[in-house]
């Protein structure tokens, strides 16, 4: 915890210095930055478009993106990553952590001119959060009621102990709040307003024309005084990353976030002055680089294979070459990013060394045959992004130096799920864990034995571990904060020891935004937040 | 009468050919592994089984494959092309409102490609093994070996980030709301790079064709004769000779109307033109078969008209073509 903190104070160290240096040199600048400009358009890349647009329906980036703009949560993250109101303005837990109240702010209205009440926080918990949204489906599955005594106060009843923490960790993702007097007749899952939605928020819902642009127009009604400052902003769906890159550059673009373009345009967009490309304000989207094992493969459930496995993978050559400074050595399921919970790199890592990776196979009985191949495993990755690609390689050729031979086969998305999730026709597969704020949320799905099958990202190894599953299960309801993060520790030490899968890279996503933007990245989630301080300067 | 008579059977041919394309697809796509809802999964980052489950339920993905195929071609003979699971909305409208752009883009190249290949084929031949000819051709041998993508991008990077006189992408400004006059400009000034792009390619195959079939009639005996009256070399060209030489281009068209949409895949994805071929690639992405199967239906539909077409120049253009049906 206190290492993190310390990383994050020494960034905004320099990044001051650097912003001090800026001023000497150009007091104007500095005049400049002090007051904000009202207008402008923001143009905004968006890679993949989504089937809908409501975040209380679909917790993931393509739809925070544009949907976080225009529907608020009850709970953000502020710059320091601690749980900040947005339409909750503060909260309470029972000793028992059973009961939690929420008071809500007064005088919000919908983009409609309805008011905005606990009814709506109610109609979305139960109807949306508990049955619909993926991970929310999960985080609220003992949720019985949600009491709504006055408009301003929301009481959350769960029937096992749901700790405070863990929820306000979760609710800056899945915790967005839609209006019930649109949802509350029909099928939700078919209203026409999750693709033109009503929210709370700083920005209005205007067009959407498929496969061209979506626009938000300044909500003159919001909550918040003198916001939002931007006049509009503007999605331009552009699925070709190096076309993006040159958008860029030819300034129809000021934004292009969750490592929207390649490795090499994001580097080459870093030395020209008019970006600024850095991970900062993806602090709470730390995701890792996967390799999972399938235990159904007798070979891999032998622990010294998976060992020998990770012990034969050069890590820190590979980050320094391929993914330069965009991601870093990952330590384990929980990353270092996470200021709550992450327990420090003392948990049984895998150093590069390939004798031991020999001796380890060797001592499997995996003795090599005339060829030299001691055994032959299919390797699924995953087709998310470039690094995955990249790492699906490398694996191959690091693992056949040590007389594995890996044959990689490649498929699309849906494939790929199908493959690995569903019908588990893989050895290895590799991918990304994407860390949202509370292992409780995002991570321990991965390990705990008895997943439905077909569920994607979530254990279907076929390993299990009764010691690991008790962990997991009382960490989820554990109400004191210092026990919590003292079981997770043992949780991390627990899967680096056993390995059913290993997550040896931690990486942020990249955002690529104009020098010109102000107020930008100051959140650890700020691609996904409201932009409702963000202005453009001249 | 005649041409009524020719398009009939024409359109009948070509129902039996649609309707093997059609089952060809549906059939190809099984091969895939995953459908729409594990697509859906994907892009949703996670969900729970039970819910993919119900999805399943709802876009008919739990019946058996035959069933799926005869529902459909039983939808299709109703003129019914089906839901998008992609867009929730019917496949007809997602494709009209995508088709716009696509026929703009193919109408533009193929003029572009056809007209230009035409002129430069032309003066190659003229001037046959001296400079323009020798330049005319290693030009069509550098646009034919270029990838489209790589012509795009750097026409991209030269154009619009350095000269900045073009648009880098998009079908119109957002911005602007023009209408009339304004907006057609606008629209033209987004298709020209696009056009060049997916064009070139086509300009280099009709200029070699064009160069090759005025090389062969101009050492036709009727062009001897012609010669041999005194005629001038123009009217040689423009009334004797163009006019034999342009049948093997006119063919040409027919053949690459279908050829075009496939490279409009790239193009379309290049410059971020909401068109058919972008739409095609998304749908075989998200596992969307009726889209997909839908588009195929469009764009054979497509082919076969402008192959009609094709026929009909043909008969102008030749008139023992037509004498002979």
């Amino acid at each position: 915890m206190a290492l993190s903190r310390i990383e994050i104070n020494r960034r905004t160290v320099l990044m001051t210095s650097a912003a001090i240096a800026a001023n000497v040199i150009n007091p104007m600048r500095a005049f400049a930055q002090e007051t904000p400009r009202k207008g402008g358009v923001f143009n905004v890349h968006y890679g993949a478009e989504q089937r809908q647009l409501n975040p209380s329906l679909q917790a993931s980036t393509g739809v925070y993106i544009i949907g976080g703009k225009i529907q608020e949560p009850l709970v953000d993250l502020d710059a320091a990553g601690n749980p900040v109101g947005v339409l909750a303005e503060s909260w309470e837990s029972t000793p028992d952590g059973k009961t939690i109240t929420f008071r809500l702010r007064k005088g919000v209205t919908w983009h409609d001119g309805k008011p905005f009440t606990s009814e709506d926080v109610a109609f979305t918990a139960l109807n949306m959060w508990k049955k619909i949204l993926n991970y929310g489906s999960t985080l609220q599955l003992f949720l019985t009621a949600v009491d709504t005594p006055d408009p301003q106060t929301a009481i959350f009843r769960y029937e096992r102990p749901m700790p405070l923490n863990l929820l306000l960790r979760a609710l800056p993702d899945l915790g967005y709040i839609s209006p019930k007097h649109i949802y509350e007749t029909g099928d939700i899952r078919q209203n026409p307003v999750n693709l033109a939605p009503i929210g709370t928020g700083p920005f209005k819902f205007n067009k959407y024309e498929r496969g061209q642009y979506i626009i938000a127009d300044r909500n003159d009604n919001y909550w918040r005084p003198n916001a939002p400052y931007l006049d509009r902003i503007v999605w331009r769906v552009i699925t070709d990353r190096a076309a993006a890159a040159a958008q860029l550059e030819a300034g129809s673009l000021h934004l292009s976030p969750f490592s929207g373009l390649t490795i090499s345009d994001m580097a080459r967009l870093g030395k020209d002055k008019r970006f600024i490309v850095s991970t900062k304000g993806n602090e709470g989207n730390a995701r890792t680089n996967t390799l999972e094992f399938n235990f159904r493969r007798q070979e891999l459930s032998d622990i010294r294979v998976r060992q020998a496995i990770a012990h034969a993978i050069n890590v820190p050559f590979f980050i320094e070459n391929f993914l330069g400074d965009f991601a870093k050595l990952g330590t384990g399921p929980i990353p270092s990013t996470s200021t709550d919970f992450y327990p420090g790199p003392n948990t049984p890592q895998y150093a590069y060394d390939k004798k031991k990776a020999i001796a380890l196979l060797d001592e499997a009985g995996l003795k090599p045959a005339a060829g030299g191949n001691r055994l032959t495993l299919r390797l699924l990755p995953a087709p998310w992004g470039e690094d995955i690609s990249l790492w699906a390689t490398f694996i191959q050729q690091s693992l056949g130096e040590v007389g594995i031979q890996v044959e990689v086969v490649r498929n699309d998305g849906g494939g790929f799920l199908k493959q690995v999730y569903d019908e588990h026709a893989f050895d290895l597969a590799t991918g990304w864990h994407q860390y949202r704020n509370d292992p409780a949320v995002s991570t321990t799905v991965w390990y705990r034995s008895g997943q439905p099958k077909g569920a994607p990202w979530t254990n279907q190894w076929g390993w299990k571990d009764e010691a690991i599953d008790k962990i997991i299960d009382d960490a989820a309801t554990e109400v004191d904060p210092v026990k919590r993060k003292a079981l997770y520790a043992d949780f991390v030490t627990r899967a680096n020891g056993e390995l059913p899968l290993w997550m040896p890279i931690e990486q942020l996503f990249v955002t690529v935004i104009s020098a010109k933007a102000r107020n930008a990245s100051n959140n650890p989630r700020w691609a996904s937040s409201t932009w409702h301080d963000l202005w453009l300067a001249e | 009468m005649r041409i009524l008579n020719l398009a009939g059977r024409r359109l009948a041919a070509s129902i039996p050919t649609l309707l093997l394309i059609l089952i060809g697809i549906f059939l190809l796509l099984q091969f895939a592994p995953g459908d729409t809802v594990d697509a859906m999964m994907a892009q949703m980052g996670g969900g729970d089984a039970a819910t993919a489950r119900e999805l399943r339920q709802f876009y008919g993905l739990d019946l058996s494959i035959p069933m799926q195929l005869g529902n459909y071609l039983w939808r299709l003979v109703r003129f019914d092309l089906g839901f998008s699971s992609i867009y929730g909305k019917p496949v007809a409208t997602v494709i009209l409102e995508r088709l716009p752009p696509t026929l703009l883009l193919m109408t533009a190249s193929l003029s572009f490609a056809f007209f230009a290949g035409l002129v430069l084929g032309v003066i190659a031949a003229r001037g046959v093994n001296k400079w323009p000819d020798t330049l005319i051709s290693t030009l069509g041998l550098i646009f034919y070996a270029t990838p489209s993508f790589w012509f795009g991008l750097m026409a991209i990077v030269v154009f619009s980030v350095y000269l900045q006189w073009l648009p880098a992408g998009g079908f119109e400004d957002i911005g602007a709301a023009s209408t009339g006059l304004a907006r057609t400009l606008d629209i033209a000034s987004h298709l020209v790079l696009p056009t060049l792009t997916l064009g070139l390619i086509f300009l280099a195959i009709y200029l070699r064709i064009m160069r090759a079939s005025m090389l062969e009639v101009l050492n036709l005996d009727f062009v001897r004769t012609a010669r041999a009256k005194g005629l001038d070399e123009t009217r040689i060209v423009v009334r004797h000779v163009l006019r034999n030489a342009l049948l093997p281009m006119v063919t040409l068209i027919g053949l690459q109307a279908g050829t075009m949409l496939g490279g409009s895949v790239v193009v379309e994805s290049v410059f971020s033109l909401p068109g058919l071929g972008r739409l095609a690639y998304e749908s075989v992405v998200q596992r969307d078969l009726n889209t997909l199967l839908g588009i195929v239906f469009v764009s054979a539909l497509l082919v076969i008209a402008v192959n009609f077409l094709v026929d009909l120049l043909y008969a102008r253009l030749d008139p023992r073509i037509s004498a002979g049906t």
